[in-house]
């Protein structure tokens, strides 16, 4: 995957990416609509699919709203790259499979507009603008499995089918 | 080896020793989503091709967030629900049954020594009544209703101790403002708190809630205390269910010791628009307000109305300033009733909403317009949180929403005390 770095802060909260006054859905396209509105609300405009969000500490905190990794993913960003991801967000992007990449020098290096390019199997994240490689806390075994199953729905369903 | 409450939970119910860092998968006590969340619950359910609720019985629903629905997309969700629960025999509490972290332990679904999930952050809340409780998101949901069980990872655990007599005027919430505020938002993610000390053993079962509520505004899995007498008679009162209290070992591993002394403690003010950025009141400097708000699954509990009632007996909310009250549950509302509470508050100007989340997450019952300033007794004054990104969130205790009313500013309720 490839695609431009979009850069935001620390903190930012499940209300930023999905405000609640949109949680009258659940339709994925709806939802990418408004995703990351009250943070940036040209950023939808903006941003291409295939691009990155590049974020501070403890991105996704908050509400346990599935609807913000849905949103972000329907957006059409390839994968969200943090310098760390609170504990519910972290699991429900596993769980719908939006790729995400726990990285601090990476997060903090990456600037604006750099064009980056990820291999998720290895966690190798490229900067190829400044030409800096870099590499992802790896996910435990078990969630591994999760990610190759496709996801927690997919999991679940083969489990129930055996 | 000895264990924290954590280990012992998660372990109890996943049939083996465990110890932070495993990853365990455990039987669960109870689930509830919420009409925020249940929706892509119930979605992910069908794309399960799952068939039945495993254990309806240990399941819930309740409708709260949007409670009565204020528009056509928010009750096409809410008919969504209520057919779910009806052809699975899930529990369904619908509109202005009240909060669903008021009603879970109150209707009896939570006992000391619980595992228990819900589609909702604020699920850490019944950690005061020593369960293992912990906020999911709507897809874990679905699989928990599907199969009983739910992975965790077992996290370590930071121990918090709170000594010292409480100052007059102040309460639980001044407590743990003051935490989140030294720690930050993120100073326990991944982690368990165990919340003890002999502050703790001093506080009521409501005021108690009200801590391990915001467990998470500092990224914490889990709100847990032990459960001494109070809480064992709170329980028997709501619940016919066996408790299973458990305590940690003298020997538990704690990744760290936070000792925080209340003797001396301010009323503790969080500044928009993050839970972390917290000033004594004494530091905060004039801050005109235009709505005061006390409820939610924070501070939505009949101490906390009582509180504010005799503060605000005999006195007006002032003139271009507006009280909103949303009791907890309907439970509470009634309770409120009956002592005179409601009365008093009416009296003074207050505003009642559906017992429910009131306007606490910004889809009704209460939208601040551009620029106005908000004291509430919620747990999050995020940007955008009620409604209105240009507006402003200050959080603070129901004696310091209701001292903040009468003066159209925020003020030190402790000379209202």
């Amino acid at each position: 995957m490839k695609g431009k770095a979009w850069k935001f802060g620390d903190n930012i909260d499940t209300d930023l990416i999905i405000p609640a006054r949109y949680l009258n859905t659940s339709d994925p396209q709806e939802l990418a609509e408004h995703c990351m509105e009250d943070a940036d609300a040209s950023w939808v405009t903006k941003k291409k699919s295939g691009d990155f969000i590049v974020a501070g500490e403890n991105f996704g905190c908050g509400s346990s709203r599935e609807h913000a990794p849905i949103a972000i993913k329907a957006a059409g960003v390839s994968a969200v790259i943090a310098k760390s991801f609170a504990r519910i967000f972290y699991r429900n992007a596993i769980n719908i499979g939006l790729p995400i990449l726990e990285c601090p020098e990476a997060a903090d290096e990456i600037k604006e507009g750099d064009e980056i390019e990820v291999n998720l199997a290895k966690g190798e994240i490229k900067n190829l603008t400044s030409k800096m490689i870099y590499h992802a806390q790896p996910f435990p075994e078990f969630m591994q499995k999760l990610i190759k199953a496709g996801g927690l729905i997919s999991y679940i369903k083969k489990k129930l089918k055996s | 080896m000895g264990q924290t409450i954590a280990e012992k939970i998660l372990g109890s119910h996943a049939g083996k020793t465990a110890k932070a860092g495993d990853i365990v998968v455990a039987d669960l006590d109870f689930m509830i989503g919420q009409d925020g969340t249940s929706g892509v619950a119930i979605d992910s359910f069908r794309k399960m091709e799952a068939q039945k609720v495993l254990r309806p019985d240990k399941a819930a629903i309740i409708i709260d967030h949007s409670s009565p629905s204020p528009n056509s997309g928010v009750s096409a969700i809410h008919k969504k629900i209520r057919e779910f629960c009806l052809e699975q025999g899930v529990k369904l509490y619908d509109i202005g049954c009240g909060v669903c972290h008021q009603i879970t332990p109150e209707q009896g679904h939570a006992v000391p020594g619980d595992l228990i999930i819900g589609a909702d952050s604020h699920t850490c809340t019944y950690g005061a009544i020593n369960v293992f409780s912990t906020g999911i998101g709507s897809t874990d949901l679905a699989a928990a209703w599907a199969s009983g069980k739910l992975w965790f990872k077992v996290p370590e655990t930071i121990k918090v101790v709170y000594n010292g007599k409480l100052p007059k005027g102040l309460s639980s919430k001044d407590m743990v403002l003051k935490l989140i505020g030294d720690i930050g938002a993120d100073g326990a993610t991944y982690m368990a708190l165990e919340i003890g000390g002999d502050t703790i053993s001093d506080l009521s079962v409501d005021a108690r809630f009200t801590i391990s509520n915001m467990a998470i505004e500092c990224g914490a899995k889990a709100g847990l205390m032990e459960a001494d007498k109070k809480v064992l008679d709170w329980v028997k009162q709501h619940s016919k269910r066996k408790v299973n209290p458990v305590a940690a070992d003298k020997e538990a591993k704690y990744a760290k010791t936070i000792g925080i002394d209340v003797t001396k403690l301010e009323p503790q003010i969080a500044k928009p628009h993050t839970v972390d950025n917290v000033v004594p009141i004494s530091q905060l400097g004039d801050v005109t307000i235009q709505q005061g708000f006390i409820g939610t699954c924070t501070n939505g509990r009949l101490e906390d109305f009582q509180i504010a009632a005799k503060i605000l007996k005999g006195k007006k909310v002032k003139a271009g300033c507006r009280l909103i009250i949303a009791p907890a549950s309907t439970q509470i509302l009634l309770e409120m009733i009956k002592d005179g509470t409601y009365q008093t508050l009416l009296e003074a100007g207050a505003i009642a909403v559906t017992p429910g989340c009131g306007p606490c997450v910004g889809t009704h019952n209460g939208v601040p317009s551009d620029g106005e300033n908000v004291i509430s007794t919620a747990n999050r004054n995020f940007l955008g949180r009620m409604g209105n990104t240009k507006a402003f969130i200050y959080l603070g205790s129901p004696a310091t929403v209701a001292a903040s009313v009468i003066e159209g500013k925020i003020a030190d309720p402790r000379k209202y005390v």
